[in-house]
Formats: structure tokens, C-alpha cells, sequence
């Protein structure tokens, strides 16, 4: 009799064992992921900045919206810490700038300006794309970091806790307010 | 002679460059020249008749706040029509490395263009990824003019060369006279504060934390404060004790702002930074009340080391203190230094200040010829 509580014991603990590690590696894996999708965060906006920065010293524009451009990709790209303030004024700085009246038509037709804008218009779209899955990763990994078990046990070791990436990166003039289509963004022009 | 002005920031939004060019343009008239500003603004918006509207500003991220701009090949185009039905003797651009119209007057003019610098630009690394562009089109200007040392060092840093120096005017006539607000200054004693409240470089916080014992010394003394911001944030900033001695007007009229001038004892600009050339403080002169102010480089000049009002180290609340307390207690001295500064104010008289701009003028048209359009 006691043999079989000692095995229902041991056959207990083992599976307990295994739970437990398996939570802890899905943690692990959510970590990963969270950092694997900054990365592609980072990367996206240091391409959406240096496009950017590409348009604005094209001499495809005005010097005016150059410079407004100029001064906006470069201290999106510059910033260390605090780097959702300058991402989302270079954003507006791009709708300012995409929503001029006739703005695609005043550049139809020079050289590199096609190229040079369908180039913008995908970066933006992947600084969209990355910045959602980014969150995305962030709130799974929030979420399973305060279940009780990952808190009594201290699942999640020392890796830092994720945040959340807050930018405007929507280029509808509006964007974000309307229906279905406000979660795809686009240069108006 | 005819001259063509351009102004970069929105006419219907105060501020300093906009008083300047309505300020300029005035006094330019009076001497007898024909002038017109160009300017964004809505078609329909209603403007002195010597503005033509460039069409709708754009609120965009500019150095570091919003600033309504006018961009664009259609604002160009808008420039390059004003240009040439103005035929102008000279084109005056200011704040020309701003993102806007003075900018993209300097692109699409040829001939004698004279641009003001007002601004001290902290962010010389984002000016210089603009560069290239920016400086081709400065390169165009053939009489630089600086309100302020301050302005003329950015320039002098950024786009080498000099700049003759010449400093806002401001229309002595409008502060001379006011009636002060009721109740004001009173016999207690009135300290006055004037701008932003929530603008730390404006140096509120130093000023309340001053306050206090200033107050404490003295049962009668307020203070009154114009400007936007939060109330309660600025009150919770002062002890419970006299908080009902500070007097919060928010953000006042043009009118309200002299008579707020003509009801204080003494005049307090705190400011840690960021001005380049103190207007307020010309206001206050101008009104003829007695001035202390932190020691920044636009504040001592303006000041003349001191002769016209006193100084004290930027930051520093007890330095404020001891200097209001001693203005406060000595209205003497308080007489002595309002005439100094009323004195001093004269020589920045847009009357004054306009002549020296015609002489600049006067030297880059024999070189430069017509103002043409470009391209």
C-alpha cells in the first residue's frame, strides 16, 4: 500500500516536473520571440529613416519639405531611449508631406521619384506590419509572465520585462478612426 | 522701394517672427516704402491689406514642437506669383533655414535677398542632414541680419559667413500707456510673471519657489502671472499659505497684456533658455515697469549689463529673491531703473530699428540688381 502512494507520489511530482518545464520554456520561447520581433522592429524603422532620408536629400522635393523631411528621419534615426516621440513625428511629418494636394502628380515622371516613393510606401507598411506583431509578442509574453505559477516560481528568470511600442504609423491622413481598411495603411497622395 | 517680405510661420498663430514682420512692414511703410508680406494663411482669412495669403498652413513636428508651416511645389508656385506681381526692389526673408515659405522664397528668387535670422537653432546635426539643400539656397542671400547674438553664432556655426546685427523692434507707443487691472498693483507690493506656465525654459518654477519668503517678509506682496498653462499645477507649487496671494489671469489679450504690465512693481523673467532675444522683457520695458531678470546672454543685452533692470543667476530662486526683495523694499531705485529702461527701449523703436534695416537694404541692391524670379 504505502508502495503505491510512494509511486502515485513520484508519478505526481514527474508530472508536475514536466509542467513546470514546459512552462518555463514556453516563457523562454515567448522571450524569444519578443526578441526576435524588436528586431525586425528596429531594423524596419531604421529603413523607414534612411528612405526617408534618401527622398528628402533626392532633390526630387522643395528644400522646404527636404529639410522638414531631413530634420524628421534624422532624429527618428538618432534617438536612443525615447524613440516613440521622434518615430511618430516622422510620421507626420510624412503625411504632411504625402498629403499635399497633387503631390504624386507634381513628381510623376522624375527620375527615381516612382521608385523612391513605392520604396517609402513598403517601408512604412513594414514599420506597421513589424510594430503589430512586435506588440503582439509583448502582450502574450505579459500575459503568461503573470500567470501565479510564472510568478511563485519565477518562471521568467532575469529577462527583462517587454513593452509595448506606441507610435502613430498609420499615413491615412484620418487614419485609425475608420472601418476595416484603416488597419492597412497608405500614403494618400 | 518696393519690398516683398516673407514670413514662415502661419499670420493667424502669435508669435515673436510674426510680430517682427507686422511690426517691420509698418514702420517700412511709414517711411514711405511700398511693402508686401507673404505669409501662410487661409485665402479667406481676414488680413492687413499689405499680406497675401500663401495658402492653408500644415501643422507639422518641427524643432521639436508643432509648428504651422507652409511646404511644397504649390506653396512654391504661390511664392514664385507673389514674386513677380510685386516686382520688388528687394525680397526680405525671415527665418530662412525654417522649413517654409522664407525658404522657398530664397529657391525659386534670384537678386537682392536679405534674410533675418531669429532663432537660435540648438539642433545643428538635424540641420546638417539637410545640408547640402539648405545651403543652396542660402547661399543666394546677400545680406544676413541677426536679432540677437545668439541667432547670429548658430548662423555664423551652421552656414558660416557674418551677419550684421539688429535687433527687434517693438512699438514703444503701444506700452506706454495703460490703465493697470483693477485692484493692481495695490499698496502691499505686486510681482508679474508673463508667458507660458507650463513652458519649463520660461522659469516659472523658480520664480514660485522664490515666492515664498518673498512673501513671507512682506504681508502684502502678490503675484500675478499671465500666461497658458495649468492653475492647479502651478498652485500646488506654492505653500497653502499664500497661495491665495497668487493671481492667475491665464492667457490675457493683447491689450490685457500691457495693462498687466502697468500693474505689477516689479517685473520677473525667470527664464532658464531659449530666448534669443527677450521680447517680453522689451514689453515690460517699453511699460515702463522696473525688471529682474535671470542673466542669460539675450537677457544681459537687452538689460545692458544691468543698467536697466537687475540680474540674477539663471536658476538660482534665492538669487531671485534677494533681487525682488531689494526692488520691492527700495522704490527709489525702482523709479531709477524703470526711466533707465524706458530710456533704453527708445533706441529698439521699430521707427529706429527700420532705418537700419533700409540701410541694409541700401547696400545689397546696387550689387544684386532686381529681384527676379528664378525658376
Amino acid at each position: 500500500m504505502t508502495g503505491v502512494i510512494v509511486l502515485v507520489v513520484i508519478a505526481v511530482l514527474a508530472v508536475l516536473g514536466v509542467y513546470i518545464s514546459w512552462r518555463a520554456g514556453r516563457l523562454d520561447r515567448l522571450h524569444a520571440r519578443v526578441d526576435a520581433a524588436r528586431f525586425a522592429l528596429d531594423a524596419a524603422l531604421v529603413r523607414r529613416s534612411s528612405i526617408a532620408l534618401e527622398l528628402a536629400s533626392s532633390r526630387l522635393l522643395d528644400p522646404a519639405t527636404s529639410v522638414l523631411l531631413a530634420g524628421a528621419a534624422h532624429d527618428a534615426r538618432s534617438a536612443q531611449d525615447a524613440r516613440e516621440m521622434p518615430e511618430s513625428d516622422l510620421t507626420r511629418a510624412l503625411r504632411a508631406v504625402f498629403s499635399q494636394p497633387d503631390f504624386r502628380m507634381l513628381l510623376a515622371g522624375r527620375e527615381g521619384a516612382e521608385e523612391l516613393l513605392a520604396e517609402l510606401e513598403s517601408a512604412s507598411h513594414q514599420v506597421f506590419l513589424a510594430r503589430k506583431f512586435y506588440n503582439d509578442a509583448v502582450a502574450a509574453t505579459v500575459i503568461a509572465r503573470q500567470r501565479w505559477l510564472a510568478i511563485v516560481l519565477h518562471l521568467a528568470g532575469r529577462a527583462p520585462k517587454p513593452e509595448f511600442f506606441e507610435i502613430d504609423d498609420s499615413l491615412v491622413a484620418n487614419g485609425g478612426l475608420g472601418g476595416p481598411t484603416a488597419d492597412i495603411p497608405h500614403l494618400t497622395g | 522701394m518696393r519690398v516683398g517680405i516673407v514670413c514662415p510661420y502661419a499670420w493667424d498663430v502669435p508669435g515673436g517672427v510674426r510680430e517682427h514682420v507686422s511690426g517691420l512692414a509698418e514702420a517700412l511703410m511709414d517711411l514711405g516704402h511700398e511693402v508686401s508680406v507673404i505669409a501662410p494663411a487661409d485665402d479667406d482669412a481676414i488680413l492687413p491689406p499689405y499680406v497675401v495669403p500663401a495658402g492653408r498652413a500644415v501643422p507639422v513636428p518641427y524643432n521639436g514642437s508643432i509648428a504651422r508651416l507652409s511646404f511644397g511645389f504649390l506653396s512654391a508656385g504661390r511664392v514664385r506669383r507673389w514674386l513677380r506681381d510685386g516686382n520688388f526692389d528687394v525680397l526680405h526673408v525671415h527665418e530662412p533655414a525654417a522649413p517654409s515659405l522664407s525658404l522657398l522664397a530664397c529657391w525659386v528668387a534670384d537678386g537682392p535677398i536679405v534674410a533675418t535670422m531669429h532663432a537660435a537653432l540648438p539642433r545643428s546635426r538635424a540641420l546638417h542632414a539637410a545640408g547640402p539643400i539648405l545651403a543652396s539656397a542660402l547661399e543666394k542671400i546677400s545680406g544676413r541680419i541677426a536679432v540677437a547674438e545668439a541667432a547670429r553664432s548658430t548662423l555664423v556655426e551652421h552656414m558660416g559667413g557674418d551677419a550684421v546685427l539688429i535687433p527687434n523692434g517693438v512699438n514703444v507707443g503701444r506700452y506706454e500707456k495703460a490703465e493697470p487691472l483693477p485692484g493692481f498693483p495695490g499698496t502691499g507690493g505686486t510681482l508679474g510673471f508673463l508667458g507660458r506656465m507650463d513652458e519649463p525654459r520660461k522659469g516659472l518654477d523658480i520664480l514660485l519657489a522664490a515666492f515664498p519668503q518673498l512673501a513671507a517678509e512682506r504681508p502684502g506682496l502678490r503675484l500675478l502671472i499671465a500666461g497658458r498653462g495649468d492653475p492647479d499645477d502651478v498652485l500646488s507649487q506654492v505653500p497653502a499659505a499664500c497661495r491665495e496671494r497668487v493671481v492667475l489671469l491665464g492667457e490675457v489679450s493683447d491689450d490685457d497684456r500691457v495693462r498687466m504690465l502697468h500693474s505689477v512693481d516689479v517685473f520677473c523673467a525667470p527664464n532658464t533658455g531659449g530666448e534669443s532675444f527677450g521680447y517680453v522683457l522689451v514689453e515690460a520695458m517699453a511699460s515702463g515697469a522696473p525688471i529682474v531678470a535671470s542673466d542669460i546672454d539675450a537677457f544681459r543685452q537687452v538689460l545692458r549689463d544691468g543698467q536697466a533692470g537687475e540680474l540674477f543667476e539663471t536658476g538660482n530662486p534665492a538669487g531671485l529673491a534677494a533681487a525682488a526683495g531689494r526692488l520691492l523694499d527700495d522704490p527709489a531705485h525702482r523709479a531709477a531703473l524703470a526711466t533707465a529702461a524706458t530710456a533704453a527701449v527708445r533706441e529698439l523703436d521699430w521707427s529706429v530699428i527700420a532705418r537700419d534695416v533700409v540701410r541694409v537694404y541700401e547696400a545689397v541692391v546696387p550689387v544684386a540688381g532686381r529681384v527676379a524670379v528664378a525658376l
